[in-house]
């Protein structure tokens, strides 16, 4: 049989299916589908009766006689002084007040909150450019004297009835003040997926331990934690990409993230980042030179899965865990990859009788570790090997709200890598060890001024002191606090 | 595959529609709401309150835990002034719970059908922590608690109707109660009518209305705002002048702030309880009857 036969009885076999059914037989489908339909009315209209009798009956029964303090009228069976009571209860008469001032329109409703928040901060250091290795994040200050490197516009609102939008707009001030602009975050959110699901898409910070979701203004510190830093780079980590995540039916909180992040470009660092070019114009990443490479599939993509719980220890303490992971290819060498862990940890104690939010203690830990595939580069200044980097890092952080509008904190930075032929020249590489006392006073929810000391310590620079203050405010809509 | 089964069987009265004889799940945000649903809800409602009585209502951590209770809900039951801004949307958003979403019966705003008071002409923060809504402690009045009370007796009759009879009983008892104890406070309170009180923050004004005891002096200068010794000198002055003999202060604030102000006037300091829940005051009656007794008794004894 050859080809053309199979087509042909094919179509044929096909159009003597479709031309099966009689035209009484249509007629009686036709005929049986108005049945239906006209049973289905029939029961529709019966269960709309019903549901109006109850409803009725319903209504009837949650009356009250009256909502003023006029003394109960007596109770009654006639249905028409129950309809009357039950308009009555339904606009409830507003009790006469001295000086009643009129609720009119709502202030302040929009469809869209939009907030704006700056931290600017001044201060100096031993070292003549802090940035080149002390203050590596973005958003750590830029320099000695001032620096702007957060000023965010802040935007959220329900899209429609299944989700929510989120947008953070960062500017920020280069070391000659120029701007920069950033689309840090720009996501929606469902929510009304079934099952305790909820799904994330967009560009947005990874759900990886505590801090890296967090924006700075948030921080207890005005720089990002060194560990943080090294595996994840100066912007966090952050991509476009989507999240499925899930509340489970535990009797105490316990949540599964799942991302999936494009994970190209700067702020997925350890990943297909092309790095930073050098004086050659030659991209770099941890002295290799980077390569352009592109989706090849599914296993090129950067993953980040999470799992995090949460305990009340008593009425007062509460304690929030995780651990997360990230696993992704980076841009060393065509088949190099790149693995991260962490475990995370935030306790906080506030007392029953707490006045705006004061007294409090809380305690957070972050411990990471990097396992970094390099591949090699024999072109690079000094021929690099094959190798693999393992960083492993922690910070702790103590911050006591100890009255009213203060609250002075102490943080431990550790972060120590095996040795790798390109350390001499990687400020996000080799030992490192830094103390950062700080003292803040907020006049308000909405103004900050912060005094931060950090001692520090590397194998690159030697020992190091810097001071940093830091003035935050906050205009427009009343953030609300994750925990 | 133990812990499967078990879940599987708790599924399985929902997906035969077999209707759950579960108590009705009520979360209230704050306790004076937590106490108007249980004078209605009865043991009907299994009910569970998120802020506690002594602590500021302004600032209450988004625990992870009240997402669990949110989640489990099958009403939320908020103020829906903004007293409750700071922390309750990250909790709704991690709840994941379409029964309480906005304009779902399930989501119970007391403010609906209440005249707020002091809705701000203009937002400005540089007048402290204002509210949008307007002043969002209306339950310092009784006459509002009943228009909560019926609102709630509605939702809850919608929520779980076989159970509609029980909660309009409960609503009659309620405010029965209410008015014969209303009566009692107005007949006590009425001898000292105008008599001024001084209060820390601005969160007894509906009170202050309903039984005529004015209650604009703060120790606050502005919303929020923590008192400075230049405002407490004024505060001083002012109470000296017009004779005030009673500050009063709730359990999260400075009480000794308080005291220094009252040493100066020769004022008594009157602890008062944010909400029921506090200093012995379990019920909502019994929380409105220990503020009209202590203003009351302090009026006398301030003489």
């Amino acid at each position: 049989m050859n080809f053309r036969t199979i087509i042909a009885c094919t179509f044929a076999l096909f159009f003597t299916a479709a031309a099966w059914p009689a035209e009484d037989q249509v007629q009686q489908l036709q005929l049986q589908l108005k049945q239906l339909q006209s049973e289905f009315e029939k029961t529709r209209l019966q269960q709309q009766q019903q549901i109006e009798a109850l409803t009725r009956k319903l209504e009837a029964l949650t009356t009250v006689p009256s909502v003023a303090a006029a003394p109960a009228p007596a109770k009654t069976d006639e249905p028409q002084k129950l309809g009357q009571e039950l308009a009555a209860a339904r606009v409830p008469p507003n009790p006469p007040i001295a000086a009643p001032v009129a609720s009119g329109t709502k202030a302040g409703s929009s469809y869209m909150n939009i907030s704006y928040g700056a931290l600017i901060t001044a201060g100096g250091s031993t070292e003549l450019d802090p940035r080149a290795q002390l203050e590596l994040g973005d958003h750590d200050p830029l320099k000695r004297g001032f620096s702007l490197r957060n000023a965010e516009i802040a935007v959220d609102g329900a899209i429609d009835p299944y989700f929510k939008g989120f947008a953070n707009i960062v500017l920020k001030l280069d070391k000659n003040n120029g701007t920069d602009i950033e689309l840090e975050e720009t996501y929606l959110q469902s929510t009304s997926l079934p099952a305790n699901l909820q799904l994330k898409a967009g560009q947005f910070f990874a759900s990886f331990g505590r801090q890296n979701p967090q924006h700075p203004h948030t921080w207890a510190f005005v720089d990002q934690p060194l560990i943080l830093n090294r595996t994840f780079g100066p912007d966090g980590l952050r991509g476009i990409g989507t999240q499925l995540s899930w509340l489970a039916p535990t009797p105490f909180y316990t949540e599964l993230f799942l991302s999936v992040f494009d994970g190209q470009g700067g702020p997925a660092f350890s990943f297909r980042n092309p790095g930073e070019p050098d004086p050659a114009g030659v991209n770099r990443f941890a002295g290799r030179a980077t390569l352009d490479r592109p989706l090849r599939g599914a296993q090129d993509l950067l993953f980040v899965p999470r799992l995090a719980t949460s305990f009340e220890l008593s009425a007062t303490q509460t304690l929030l865990a995780g651990v997360s992971a990230a696993f992704g290819p980076n841009s060393t060498g065509p088949d190099r990859r790149t693995e991260i862990y962490g475990v995370d940890i935030f306790w906080k104690w506030k007392p029953a009788d707490a006045a705006q939010g004061f007294p409090y203690l809380t305690w957070q830990t972050e411990a990471l570790y990097r396992r970094f595939e390099a591949a090699a580069d024999p072109l690079a200044p000094v021929p690099l090997p094959r190798e693999t980097l393992r960083d492993a890092g922690i910070y702790s952080q103590v911050v006591y709200g100890f009255v009213p509008r203060w609250n002075a904190g102490l943080r431990f930075d550790y972060a120590t890598g095996n040795a790798g032929t390109n350390d001499v020249n990687d400020p996000f590489r080799g030992q490192r060890v830094r103390f950062s006392p700080e003292l803040s006073f907020l006049p308000s929810e909405f103004s900050k001024i912060k005094f931060q000391y950090n001692y520090d310590h590397g194998d690159l620079f030697g020992t190091a002191h810097s001071i940093w203050l830091q003035l935050e405010f906050g205009l427009g809509a009343h953030a609300a606090h994750k925990f | 595959m133990k812990t499967f089964l078990r879940f599987a069987l708790l599924l399985l009265p929902a997906l035969l529609g077999v209707p759950a004889p579960a108590k009705l799940k009520i979360v209230a945000t704050t306790p004076d709401l937590g106490a108007l649903a249980r004078a209605i809800g009865g043991d009907q409602v299994e009910l569970t309150t998120l802020a506690k009585p002594t602590e500021d209502p302004h600032f209450v951590d988004a625990k992870p835990s009240f997402i669990v209770k949110l989640n489990h809900a099958d009403a939320l039951l908020e103020g829906g002034a903004e007293l409750e801004a700071g922390w309750l949307t990250p909790l709704l958003e991690g709840a994941r719970n379409p029964r309480l979403e906005a304009g779902q019966p399930g989501r119970i705003a007391a403010a609906e059908g209440v005249a707020l008071l002091e809705v701000p002409a203009a937002l400005d923060r540089s007048q402290g922590d204002i509210h949008a809504s307007g002043n969002p402690h209306f339950l310092t009045d009784p006459l509002n608690a009943k228009i909560v009370a019926a609102h709630l007796a509605r939702s809850f009759a919608e929520l779980d109707g076989p159970s509609a009879r029980v909660y309009g009983a409960n609503l009659q008892k309620f405010n029965a109660a209410l008015d014969a104890k209303m009566a009692e406070w107005q007949s006590l309170a009425a001898p000292y009518a105008g008599r001024p009180l001084v209060t820390y923050h601005n969160y007894w004004i509906y009170f202050s209305h309903r039984f005529g005891w004015p209650m604009d002096l703060f120790l606050e200068p502005k919303p929020g705002i923590p008192p400075t010794p230049a405002h407490l000198a004024g505060v001083i002055t002012k109470m000296k002048a017009g004779n005030l003999k009673l500050v009063t202060v709730q359990p999260y604030q400075n009480r000794k702030t308080a005291e220094t102000v009252a040493g100066h006037t020769g004022a008594l300091v009157l602890d008062w309880p944010s909400f029921p829940g506090g200093q012995g005051t379990e019920g909502y009656l019994e929380w409105m009857d220990f503020l009209v007794q202590s203003t009351v008794h302090g009026f006398e004894q301030s003489k």
